[in-house]
């Protein structure tokens, strides 16, 4: 790791004065950007350590409203019995990301800043049709997320929360790289209430060429009838998939029917 | 550089570090606490498990200066004087490690594991558990048995009047 300055913010108002230093990144739980570092693919000149934050930190749900602080760990995501209650999916999720001591430090907000294209959360907070709240504005999901690695977030701006409306029903599954254990693809199916145009929305990760997609032709089918069975009609094209050396676009074109097939069933319980 | 202040293993530590220093060779190299271990430095495998205020961290992938103002715990703060930790009592008694470079961490997760299923444990759970600890010897047999005995043990002592149950 090349040499950094570390600053530890009190509050976020702190955190974006700080990030004005130099190359200035924020650094949350530490758990991409850190082994980033150290094989110096990263190499900001100072980090601002949000972590430890209490306005950033816990899970709030009020009637059918979430919102879950930036510097939340994805094991206080997972383990909170109010989030349990409200979107059992986003809990389940989150303990299905890394490995215990990945979640003991990993984020929400970290995760979804740093938008990698076979990260689970982004899925969610799309499918969910989340609003991404940073110390300057509120974003849609379906807005923030752009391409590989990137989102419309701007110099100083800090993610402080996301929050959503809980869904009647919803469900993640994921089909994971068997060494990596990240997902190959990752599928978020979510049903709002029982009418509106969006009331059926599927986030697909691990497999768009430029990160996290909605599959449209499977959220059509799913509004007519919320059952797996229509899924199979659903054709999703893998014109815009990603081809590397673990799956061909053709075969994450399938994987996303097969893993929205059985996050439906899933949803349905 | 960056004075930290930190509790490792129940002593209170000052120190002035560099702020790239990880929380691993914080320990190894400043507090002589070799028994945490690097194994992979990629954060994949666990050697260098240890406890962060009460929870499971790979201590590869967090900077000491993070790490200032927390309670620390690493393998050599486990046990109690010449007794040995349940956990690692039970690695023993069930061959839980060959070369033993993996064990620290694998120990160290146990505990956590163990602490965080207070109604006990499978061995599924176990094994979907040890997710983040490579061992390349055992083919984790052992380790999973060993953990699964330890659980056992600790749910026992913490309840000295289920002695029946054995």
């Amino acid at each position: 790791m090349y040499s950094v300055n570390y600053h530890r913010a009190n509050s976020v108002a702190d955190a974006a004065k700080l990030l004005k230093t130099g190359d200035a990144k924020l650094l949350s739980g530490g758990m991409t950007l850190i082994p980033a570092m150290k094989t110096r693919l990263a190499a900001p000149s100072d980090l601002v350590d949000v972590s430890r934050i209490a306005a950033l930190k816990g899970v709030k749900v009020s009637g059918k409203t979430v919102t879950i602080g930036a510097a939340t760990t994805h094991f206080e995501v997972s383990t909170d019995a109010k989030l349990q209650k409200a979107c059992p999916a986003l809990a389940e999720l989150a303990s299905m990301i890394g490995d215990p001591a990945v979640r003991h430090r990993g984020t929400i907000g970290g995760s979804i800043a740093n938008n990698d294209p076979a990260a689970d959360y982004p899925a969610a907070m799309v499918a969910l049709g989340a609003t991404i709240v940073t110390n300057k504005r509120e974003i849609a999901a379906d807005k923030f997320f752009k391409g590989l690695f990137e989102t419309v977030l701007k110099d100083g701006e800090v993610v402080t929360s996301v929050s959503f409306t809980a869904p009647a029903k919803a469900a993640y599954q994921k089909f994971r790289n068997p060494a990596s254990r990240y997902a190959i693809v990752g599928v978020f199916v979510a049903k709002g209430k029982a009418t509106g145009k969006d009331d059926v929305r599927v986030a697909v990760t691990g497999a768009g060429d430029s990160g996290v997609f909605r599959a449209k032709t499977i959220e059509a089918a799913l509004a007519k009838s919320f059952d797996p069975a229509v899924v199979a009609g659903a054709k999703v094209s893998a014109d815009s998939l990603m081809t590397d050396m673990h799956a061909s676009a053709d075969y994450r074109a399938n994987l996303i029917s097969v893993m929205a097939k059985r996050a439906v069933a899933a949803a349905n319980g | 550089m960056s004075d930290i202040s930190l509790s490792v293993n129940g002593r209170q530590v000052r120190a002035t570090v560099e702020d790239r220093t990880l929380l691993v060779h914080f320990l190894r190299e400043h507090q002589g606490l070799t028994g945490t271990h690097v194994g992979c430095d990629t954060s994949q495998c666990g050697a260098c498990v240890v406890h962060v205020d009460g929870k499971a961290v790979k201590s590869c992938s967090m900077l000491a200066a993070q790490a200032s103002g927390s309670t620390v715990v690493t393998i050599e703060g486990i046990a109690n004087g010449a007794d040995l930790h349940p956990v690692q009592a039970a690695f023993k008694e069930h061959h839980g490690l060959q070369c033993g470079f993996c064990t620290p961490g694998m120990i160290m997760t146990a505990t956590d594991m163990i602490s965080r299923h207070p109604e006990g444990l499978d061995e599924a759970t176990v094994r979907a558990e040890l997710e983040g600890n490579i061992c390349r010897c055992t083919g984790y047999h052992n380790i999973v048995k060993a953990i699964l005995a330890a659980s056992q043990a600790m749910s026992k002592a913490s309840k000295p009047k289920a002695k029946k149950a054995a």
